[in-house]
């Protein structure tokens, strides 16, 4: 089975204090080579802090940004998308901010008509009655259909995003962090929903989070992401109750967690390395309680620990 | 159509600009009908006829044309080369800007090189050197002067677009399928559109000088075709003599430039989403305090801080809104309480209302008491609450990086905080803000007070801004959500920094969260707010193990918590109420599993169910705590 999606040494760099001419005078690598697979109708999840690259991994998986390096492979076939109306079909792309996702002067009818439209090329009687499918599915009224983006509240914008995601057919959904900018209680309205969406449909996704506990709720497998490299990778039940990177350990300590006390589990000083200027080994060595020369110098790989673990780590801690 | 224009009449200059200009319009519409001599016919023996009289109302030029019907064909075709002329530039500048910042990189740079080349040039000399080139005469000068502005077009609407082209509903319309020409005319176009209209409406005054100058100049209009500016020209040798020939197109040109000006002020204005919530008045130093009842119980003895029945509303036209609904809470010294709610709940309100922070307008405390130590502060005169502000009660806010000043180093900010307080010399208050910096743990704090805030990481920056918190001694620290835009390894060093005060320095905290994770490592007692109103309150123990209020419950229930597996998650049906339109009796009502009858009735009190424990609910899930 070929998988959903699968990332071979992907790499992103970012160009700093670019001139008209010449050079850039530095490079920011926002991704570090990654390599991943996505199952057909998988949930991976993919964590990690500010400033980790989670966002530009999946902002190049849509091609809203060019790789600099590196392949991706959507259901097979390299990722192409210079004709905008095969590739939209094929992965869509859920967003952080409802609102500011949703043009301020179009109405939802409009907001959900153009992907139906350009992608599909439907006639308008066929659009309506597809859209009203698709609000059943996510439970929304029709009526919201002629009112504009800034009468609904965020979860409901935020169902209008997942609406227009579905309105394109697509089979793969990159959900970037689409309940962080939600209230408790509409976050969960929000992820079962997309639960039942992907049972309905058979959808594949990716969801890129900072929050541990949504993402070991909702995931098949956890992407574990810091200073843009892959460090950590394995099944959502085992990673966080038996971390194998030290990183991976400590994002799992500092939950807040009810019933446990409060503890700083790191020294109070730390901060991440600084992108322009990165450590020559691994990028965690300055925070890692276990480093050695050898971390310092060279950068590990992600290597399968043998039990569907793959940890990118000299000195990989006991399962 | 009719809030806008309610709004352009708030302001009574764009007011009488309006009305001026429409004036001006309508003559200028209806010259060709109106009885008047024909402009262009010379009548050498009557030439300089003063004003008012026969035949002549506003007197004859040097050749001895009639000069109202000149005034007359003459605006009207000063007014429509203006008009034109910013249309075209407008057209122009504006496609050339949205393409350069919706393109951006190489496009972009080669683009505005280009229009910084030309921006360079004085305006005239440009307008000059493109008629020189085109020779003179009406269309060129508008070509001329409209050539002119559209670098000052291209610049303004390059600024908006390149913030509107990356906006995420650009991204989404890409993946939509819409090709980059769709998506600039169906999804930057319409967001551009009122900046573009607001450019224009302040630059065509402009475009009327400017073509009258190059008609001045002889370039513009050829006579006998009248036009304001070639009216003066012609005028300009009889200055002294006949004065009157030269007054009538220049004021004129005066009143047409002046009341486009003063309407265009008012449409930018009227235009400014700012303007309708009022954010644009200058909110008062403190709220507003409307009590139309007397303060309920008076202070209680060992209370640090108390609020009882505190109301606060927000008046918004004719909608209020009962941000907070009536909240009683106490906090002992050398506590940390905890208020827990969701968005919108009343908890950030119930917190700025302490020390009269809540923005005036539209903000106003209409009930209730807030107690310092036994001392009133509702009420309490501005210089009280200054000098409590701060100095025994701070504040830390959620995004450190917008509540401190981006253009003064963090050192700075923190010596005007000591100094504001005490009167000590710089040198000191210097060396107290690195010490302030050293005790929330900032690395190399001798250095770091050099550094202005966007040198500092988020978790830095919140370090910056509890230090500043701290930089009086504070008794009581009010902080509002002060780890959620932290990183949760980040967070964990937060919280351990603020316990660590509260346990080194006895320090009082009322902590303001949504989670329930951060409450339960950090604080002795929470209390959890909904639509404004207290639901349940009590130690943080009991109401982590059993939670009296259904609300309480579910929200618990609906957060997801780490080792708990792949699962689902139970969600609260719906939304919380609008606190313009409370329900009446439990405002949880519409989303409660054990909803009944009397729960939509009255007012439902918060009653104690234990020595600690209250809830607001007639069916709590649990009757009684056990002592």
């Amino acid at each position: 089975m070929t998988a959903a999606l699968k990332l071979t040494k992907l790499k992103k760099d970012f160009p700093v204090g670019k001139s008209l001419f010449g050079p850039p005078r530095a490079v920011v690598h926002a991704v570090q080579p990654v390599t991943l697979e996505v199952a057909k109708g998988e949930t991976l999840g993919i964590v990690g802090e500010s400033g980790c690259g989670k966002s530009t991994l999946a902002r190049m998986l849509v091609g809203l940004l060019p790789a600099t390096k590196g392949t991706i492979e959507i259901e097979g076939a390299a990722l192409d998308n210079a004709d905008p109306a095969a590739f939209g079909k094929k992965i869509q792309y859920v967003f952080q901010d409802p609102i500011s996702s949703l043009n301020p002067r179009k109405t939802i009818r409009q907001i959900m008509d153009a992907p139906l439209k350009h992608l599909h090329g439907m006639a308008a009687p066929e659009r309506r009655k597809r859209i009203a499918e698709i609000f059943a599915a996510v439970n929304l009224r029709e009526e919201f259909l002629d009112r504009y983006p800034h009468e609904f509240s965020g979860g409901q914008a935020q169902r209008i995003g997942i609406a227009r995601a579905l309105a394109a057919e697509a089979r793969i959904l990159i959900l970037d962090e689409p309940v962080s900018a939600l209230d408790v209680s509409v976050q969960a309205q929000v992820l079962n929903l997309l639960a039942d969406l992907k049972a309905e449909f058979g959808l594949t996704y990716l969801f890129i989070t900072h929050d541990l506990a949504v993402v070991e709720a909702v995931s098949d497998r956890i992407a574990v992401l810091y200073f843009g490299a892959l460090v950590e990778l394995g099944p959502a039940e085992r990673i966080f109750s038996a971390p194998r990177h030290p990183y991976t350990k400590l994002l799992a300590e500092s939950a807040p967690v009810v019933g446990r006390d409060l503890k700083a589990p790191e020294g109070r000083e730390t901060e991440l390395p600084d992108p322009l200027n990165p450590p020559p080994g691994c990028s965690f060595a300055a925070r890692c309680p276990f480093a050695s020369d050898q971390c310092r110098a060279e950068v590990p790989e992600l290597i399968d620990q043998g039990d569907g673990v793959s940890v990118a780590c000299f000195h990989p801690l006991e399962a | 159509m009719m809030a806008f224009l309610k709004l352009l009449a708030r302001n009574q200059l764009a007011l009488a600009g309006l009305i001026v200009m429409g004036l001006v319009v309508l003559l200028a519409v209806l010259t060709p009908i109106l009885p008047l001599a024909d402009p262009d016919v010379t009548n050498t023996p009557a030439r300089f006829t003063p004003p008012f009289s026969e035949g002549a109302l506003l007197g004859t030029d040097h050749l001895g044309r009639d000069l109202l019907s000149r005034l007359m064909w003459g605006t009207r075709l000063s007014l429509a080369v203006g008009f034109a002329a910013a249309f075209i530039a407008a057209t122009i500048g504006a496609a050339i800007g949205i393409i350069s910042g919706y393109y951006g990189g190489r496009t972009d740079n080669i683009i505005m090189r280009f229009v910084d080349v030309l921006m360079a040039f004085p305006y005239i000399l440009l307008a000059l050197a493109i008629v020189a080139a085109l020779g003179p005469g009406l269309m060129n000068a508008l070509i001329a002067v409209a050539a002119v502005n559209i670098p000052f077009f291209a610049r303004n609407i390059r600024g908006i677009t390149v913030g509107i082209a990356h906006k995420e509903f650009v991204d989404a319309a890409r993946l939509a399928g819409l090709s980059d020409a769709k998506i600039i005319l169906t999804e930057i176009l319409p967001n551009v559109l009122p900046v573009i209209v607001i450019a224009m409406s302040t630059t065509v005054g402009w475009m009327i000088l400017e073509t009258a100058g190059l008609s001045f100049l002889g370039l513009g209009s050829q006579p006998p075709q009248a036009d304001l500016g070639s009216m003066l020209g012609e005028a300009r040798s009889a200055l002294i003599t006949n004065p009157h020939t030269s007054l009538v197109p220049g004021v004129m040109i005066l009143i047409i430039v002046m009341a486009i000006n003063l309407l265009g002020d008012g449409v930018r204005d009227a235009l400014d989403p700012r303007l309708k919530s009022g954010a644009l008045s200058r909110p008062l130093p403190a709220t507003l305090v409307a009590r139309d009842r007397q303060p309920g119980e008076t202070a209680d003895g060992t209370a640090l801080l108390q609020l009882s029945q505190l109301e606060t509303q927000f008046h918004i036209g004719p909608r209020i809104y009962r941000a907070v609904g009536g909240v009683d809470l106490q906090i002992q010294p050398g506590e940390c309480l905890g208020l827990i709610g969701e968005s919108g709940s009343g908890k950030s309100v119930t917190a700025l209302s302490i020390m009269g922070l809540v923005a005036s307008p539209p903000g106003k405390i209409t009930g209730g008491s807030v107690y310092y130590r036994g001392e009133e502060l509702v009420g309490a005169p501005y210089e009280l609450l200054r000098s409590l502000r701060g100095r025994k009660v701070a504040y830390i806010f959620q995004d450190p990086l917008a509540s401190l000043h981006p253009l003064y180093t963090v050192g700075d900010q923190l010596i005007e905080a000591v100094r504001v307080h005490r009167n000590v010399p710089k040198a000191e208050a210097r060396a107290h803000a690195i010490e302030l910096l050293k005790s929330v743990r900032i690395p190399n704090a001798e250095d770091r007070v050099d550094n202005y805030p966007h040198e500092m990481s988020g978790g830095m920056r919140q370090r910056v801004g509890i230090a500043m918190a701290l930089a009086n001694d504070p008794d009581v620290i009010i902080a509002d959500e002060p780890t959620t835009a932290l990183d949760v390894t980040v967070q964990a060093q937060i919280l351990t920094l603020l316990d660590d005060l509260r346990r080194d320095r006895g320090v009082v905290i009322l902590f303001i969260t949504h989670d329930f994770g951060v409450v339960a490592q950090l604080c002795d007692r929470v209390a959890v707010m909904y639509a404004g109103r207290i639901v349940e309150q009590g130690t943080t123990d009991e109401i982590l193990a059993s939670p009296a209020h259904p609300y309480t419950r579910r929200l618990m229930a609906c957060v997801p918590e780490l080792g708990g597996g792949r699962r689902r998650l139970e969600a609260i049906p719906g939304l919380p109420p609008v606190v313009d339109k409370l329900p009446a009796g439990c405002a949880f009502a519409d989303r409660c599993d054990k909803v009944r009858a009397a729960c939509r009735e009255g007012n439902i009190t918060l009653d104690e169910i234990g020595a600690t424990r209250r809830v607001r609910c007639i069916a709590p899930e649990i009757e009684e705590v056990p002592a």
